[in-house]
């Protein structure tokens, strides 16, 4: 079964909405142990970094075993920023590390002082993805459509980048590495394109 | 780039949708439901619910609402009206909403701001404010613009924006209804005051006035209700009259 992680980073109520539109079964674990033979994890989450301690080091362990063992694993927001070695938001947390680099707060390009006003932190809003490579996560999801974003911090642009958007700088959307992927904005809230991308995850656990 | 947002307001009485003039006279509009399904196809790219007559006994009504519309519309749902305490705003997002907006209650008790963005982060709070224009400043009255405070638009957004609030929902009480275009003036002045996006609310009759109020106003998202509950094309003809004056949107794909 899917198990839709929730470590209080703020309400699920949408996502477990998307996934029973989507038909699928899942359930919450209330202890580590209760992700063994997982078909698929979620991490969702909204807020700040230093909530991510909540998955301290027998959550960590018992998602790395799964990894391990091909699960596939969809991080949002919160959960794609966890997924990287950490955060300027809560500098002594540890991210999972699944993937080097820091997330950094979303700010106005340096000695540029004419976005004053235009570059709001927190990024809200609709926004464009930019492919950047083939991915099955973003299968049938065209260059340019837009999905629904609120947050301040964002994950630097490396290889396991598919999806860059650009808010003042550019930053990585949507990250995949084999089975592992993670969206920066919210597909539960981003119409008929977020419901594509979660078919799609959907679709990986049925095919694997 | 960020698109500007367009917001279609339901003005919620009895799990009807209603309307009204200078915030009174109302008159049913439709189904709550049924009318955020046309929108999404249509290409809205957020809903508010706003119960306009929220008490007690109407708490159920309202949650059935946002159930009902959350259900099977996947764009970012925002709820006001009423909401007084932590318990109003748990079961409004209990049932659905991502954000909930407030208004009166957080002019009498600021620190409610500040509890609810600890809760659910500052993107689930969005503050409301009905403002009107006595001489030269904008004065903000509460309880559905029945009673005038002392307080400044301007000031209280700011307050509101550092106590935790990601959003501000900034209506002219003046032009609500008027259909005589938003007030740009008080829009650019709250806009520039505060690092959150404002929600410029009041007085859409044109697609001209949306042109308005993202130069001129200035503001990132801006909110309507009867422009569109009469017209079945009315946001994917706006979006499109926006994207061809240079101003960012969103369409439907």
């Amino acid at each position: 079964m899917i198990k839709l992680i929730d470590y209080g980073a703020g309400n699920l109520t949408s996502v477990r909405k998307a996934l029973s539109y989507l038909d699928a079964v899942f359930e919450t674990p209330q202890v580590p142990e209760d992700l063994g033979h997982a078909t698929a994890i979620i991490v969702p989450g909204v807020g700040n970094f230093e909530a991510t301690t909540a998955l301290d080091g027998t959550w960590r362990q018992g998602i790395a075993n799964e990894i391990d063992r091909g699960t596939p694993l969809l991080g949002i927001c919160l959960g794609l920023q966890w997924l990287f070695s950490g955060s300027d938001e809560a500098p002594d947390v540890p991210g999972f590390g699944a993937i080097d680099g820091c997330c950094r707060l979303l700010k106005q390009e340096a000695g540029d002082t004419s976005v004053v006003g235009t570059y709001k932190v927190p990024h809200v809003g609709w926004n464009s993805l930019h492919r950047q490579r083939d991915s099955w996560i973003l299968e049938g999801v065209n260059e340019g459509n837009q999905v629904y974003f609120t947050h301040s911090f964002a994950a630097p642009i490396t290889t396991e980048c598919v999806g860059a958007t650009r808010y003042g700088i550019d930053f990585a959307s949507v990250i995949e590495q084999d089975q592992l992927v993670g969206v920066q904005f919210h597909p539960e809230k981003s119409g008929d394109v977020g419901l594509r991308i979660l078919k799609n995850f959907l679709n990986r656990i049925n095919a694997s | 780039m960020l698109s500007k947002r367009i917001i279609a307001c339901l003005d919620v009485r009895n799990g009807s949708v209603v309307k009204g003039i200078n915030f009174e006279g109302l008159r049913v509009a439709g189904d709550p439901g049924e009318l955020s399904r046309r929108y999404n196809r249509d290409g809205i790219d957020e809903i508010v619910i706003l119960d306009v007559t929220a008490t007690i006994e109407k708490r159920k009504a309202l949650a059935d609402t946002i159930h009902a519309v959350a259900k099977e519309i996947f764009l970012p749902l925002c709820v006001g009206g009423g909401i007084k305490d932590e318990a109003h705003a748990d079961a409004a997002i209990e049932a659905g909403a991502d954000k909930v907006s407030l208004n009166t209650a957080a002019i009498a008790n600021p620190e409610l701001l500040t509890t609810l963005a600890r809760r659910y982060g500052s993107q689930a709070v969005v503050v409301a404010i009905d403002a009107k224009r006595v001489g030269d400043i904008f004065q903000i009255y509460v309880r559905s613009g029945q009673q005038a405070t002392r307080r400044d638009a301007v000031d209280w957004a700011r307050e509101a924006a550092d106590r935790g609030a990601g959003e501000i929902l900034l209506t002219s009480i003046d032009r609500d209804g008027t259909k005589s275009g938003f007030d740009c003036e008080l829009t650019a002045a709250v806009s520039n005051a505060v690092s959150i996006p404002v929600i410029a609310s009041g007085g859409a009759g044109t697609f001209e006035h949306f042109v308005d109020v993202f130069t001129k106003g200035q503001a990132h998202a801006a909110l309507a209700a009867s422009i569109f509950h009469y017209n079945e094309h009315a946001v994917s003809d706006l979006k499109n009259h926006l994207r061809q004056n240079g101003i960012p949107v969103r369409l439907s794909c």
